[in-house]
């Protein structure tokens, strides 16, 4: 019998290793032959442990599973079981979905090629060895994908860029460092599905005649680093990376590299100076990264998710991908619903749903039970969004229309008992903490920007413009979007909750 | 924690990590991540010679070092215990958490009692299932002060 337990780190977390080991344990004592597979998570955390067992009748959930139940779940032959949650595939939650990134996470070894390759794995980058680096280029630009990373950035036309740039080396950096809080997309796939990263960096390589290939992993994910590491060496061995891909003649080969706490270096030219060595300081642009990047030569730069997304557009054509979504966000966008909410994980689909279908109809409202008050979408530089807002359709443009981003595609939910004062402060705080120091708006700006969220707390309402003349200078004045976009929590907790700002006001004047 | 080395074994050991990953592009944040995976932290006393090895300035190893919140200039305790302070796990009670923890230890973020060393996180990806922890490097879901108490009892703290 074929048994999956998760070896996504929040599987992990809720316990997942624990109920594999029991689940061993249980069937050697029985004398049951079990062949024991760490896939990756379905991405329905309140689910995890989410165990599975393959059947005649299909793939069966189990969840959540604790080592306490896993005696009954033998007992009970994993059948009829009050844990039982029917066909995987048949989960409300999954069937809703359009998986195409995530089609393979949670479904397969991760580690497995001859099971990546059963499930459509390879056939991308077969295509894209026939094909010329124009081809490659143009494969990806009309396929619509853009930046997953946050800015929306067309990936072709960046690798047009990299493409058409002479020089004796050029590299495919992924970043990896995916600091946003409410997002675990890049870490699930890297932990669930690291070939197709694999496979994705290898097709850009070819694309734009890069051989190197780095992914910078951050440091606050143990488990992602030793998966993606044993990746890369089940891909050399393959052949899927080395000297000559799948037998092509072409060379690609990757490494991983590991950040070091700083929420900064996900900003790409950031990133560059920490993967060379030094402080992780934004640079200035031009140069852009794509004519001189890393070590000063042409580079890729890539978020995780618009890599990972590359093998299904070459394997189902370009105009299958575009054909998903709304306006000028094609595709799909995996969300990850966080928070205090019930139905917590990952869901890919289409562009085009509203934050309300998102939050209420996906995520299932709070798991507290109380009302939802405000949902901060695309992490800590996000806008924070209110009620009365939820009719907004999850797409760049959209997001944009009402003062927010859609990021890295993570919604945080938070209910009644949230102070939005508080949520501002920490925005600020955040950005305290975290300024790489180069430029003054930033760097003093959010430390002037505590003390006057302070100031209000303690009544002063006069330190309410002064806030807000913050955040513009701010968003004027900074390089990067950490400065930049700091004002986009500030400014919407600000104006979409002003009695959080005002009530504290009233309690001070008492 | 390691037994305290001398300082020659510190710096021959040093001087090895150097060796294996001076190939690298861009060698010195894997080097330092090594060196801090050998000692607990990294050493001043190393800075010099890595600097030397890979041809650029002290100053600049310095502030390499003292960029990343990663790195540690002295040992932590016995056990570290990170808990997420960011978005999604404040919405799930992490600010509570943390200052239970604090009162637990008596001491603040960054500290040192009994052993174990508490530190913030800003994020780990667990964020639909926080609050959320890191403790030795292993990760924990669904964080919560009694849970949190158990696994302090368990280091004896
Ligand atoms: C402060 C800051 C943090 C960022 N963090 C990330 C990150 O963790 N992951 C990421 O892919 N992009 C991040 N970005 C965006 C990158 O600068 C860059 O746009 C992206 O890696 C490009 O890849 P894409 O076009 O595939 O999105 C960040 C940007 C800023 C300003
Ligand atoms: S905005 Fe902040 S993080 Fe960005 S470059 Fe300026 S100081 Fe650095
Ligand atoms: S916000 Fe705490 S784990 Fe992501």
């Amino acid at each position: 019998m074929k048994i999956y337990v998760p070896r996504d780190a929040a599987a992990k977390a809720l316990g997942a290793d624990a109920v594999a080991a029991e689940i061993t344990e249980q069937a050697k004592s029985r004398g049951i032959d079990v062949t024991l597979v760490r896939n990756g998570s379905r991405g329905m955390v309140w689910l995890e442990p989410l165990v599975e067992a393959e059947t005649p009748a299909g793939r069966m959930a189990f969840g959540p599973v604790t080592v306490a139940d896993v005696a009954a779940l033998f007992d009970a032959g994993f059948g009829a079981h009050p844990l039982a949650l029917g066909e995987t595939d048949k989960i409300d939650w999954m069937a809703r979905q359009t998986r195409l990134t995530f089609a393979r996470c949670g479904v397969i070894d991760p580690l497995s090629v001859a099971d990546y390759e059963a499930h459509g794995g390879l056939a991308g980058l077969r295509r894209a060895l026939s094909m010329t680096s124009a081809e490659i280029v143009k494969e990806t630009t009309d396929s619509g994908l853009r930046g997953r990373g946050g800015a929306g950035f067309p990936t072709g036309i960046k690798w047009k860029t990299v493409a058409d740039a002479k020089a004796d080396q050029k590299y495919i950096v992924c970043n990896a460092d995916e600091g946003d809080s409410a997002t675990f997309a890049d870490r699930m796939i890297m932990e669930g599905d690291p070939l197709t990263l694999i496979e994705g960096m290898a097709i850009a390589g070819i694309g734009v005649g890069a051989t190197k290939g780095y992914v910078y992993i951050r440091s606050e994910y143990p488990d992602a680093i030793e998966v993606m590491q044993a990746a890369i060496g089940v891909a050399r061995e393959a052949a899927v990376l080395g000297t000559s891909v799948l037998g092509s003649g072409r060379a690609f080969d990757m490494e991983v590299r590991v950040g070091a706490g700083a929420y900064v270096c996900g900003e790409e030219t950031s990133l560059l100076n920490s993967l060379e060595g030094k402080r992780g300081v934004v640079r200035a642009k031009p140069p852009l990264p794509a004519l001189e990047g890393f070590l000063g030569k042409p580079t890729v730069v890539n978020n995780v998710i618009s890599l990972a997304t590359v093998p299904v557009i070459f394997e189902k054509g370009a105009a299958f991908y575009k054909d998903f979504g709304l306006g000028r966000s094609r595709g799909t966008i995996p969300l990850q619903i966080a928070g205090n909410v019930k139905h917590g994980g990952l869901f890919e689909c289409a562009f085009g749903q509203t934050l309300g279908e998102i939050v209420d109809g996906i995520g299932g409202g709070t798991a507290s039970g109380r009302p939802v008050k405000a949902v901060q979408v695309g992490g800590p530089l996000g806008a924070y969004f209110p009620r009365a807002l939820f009719d907004t359709p999850f797409g760049y443009e959209e997001f944009a229309g009402k003062d927010g981003l859609i990021g890295h595609a993570g919604l945080t939910v938070f209910d009644d008992s949230a102070d939005m004062l508080k949520q501002a402060r920490f925005a600020m705080e955040f950005c305290a903490i975290e300024s790489c120091g180069k430029c003054t708006p930033c760097r003093i700006g959010a430390v002037r920007g505590v003390e006057t969220v302070d100031r209000i707390a303690r009544g002063d309402a006069d330190a309410i413009p002064i806030l807000t003349d913050l955040c513009n200078t701010m968003k004027m004045g900074s390089l990067c979007a950490l400065g930049g976009f700091t004002p986009y929590p500030v400014m919407s907790a600000l104006t979409h909750f002003p009695d959080d700002f005002r009530v504290a006001h009233q309690e001070a004047a008492e | 924690m390691a037994p305290a080395l001398s300082a020659e074994a510190v710096l021959n050991r040093t001087d090895d990590i150097v060796t294996e990953q001076a190939g690298l592009e861009g060698p010195l944040l894997p080097i330092l991540h090594a060196v801090q995976a050998a000692f607990g932290y990294v050493p001043q006393e190393t800075l010099p010679l890595i600097a030397d090895r890979l041809n650029i300035s002290r100053a600049e190893v310095h502030g390499v070092v003292s960029f990343y919140h990663d790195f540690r200039e002295a040992p932590a305790g016995k056990h570290v215990v990170k808990l997420c302070r960011a978005e999604a796990c404040q919405a799930q009670g992490a600010d509570a958490l943390a200052d239970h923890a604090k009162a637990r230890l008596g001491v603040d973020f960054h500290g040192t009692a009994k052993d174990v060393t508490l530190e913030p996180v800003f994020c780990l990806g667990l964020c639909a299932c926080g609050p959320a922890a890191l403790v030795d490097g292993r990760v924990v879901g669904r964080l919560d002060a009694a849970r949190l108490d158990e696994i302090l009892a368990g280091f004896g703290a």
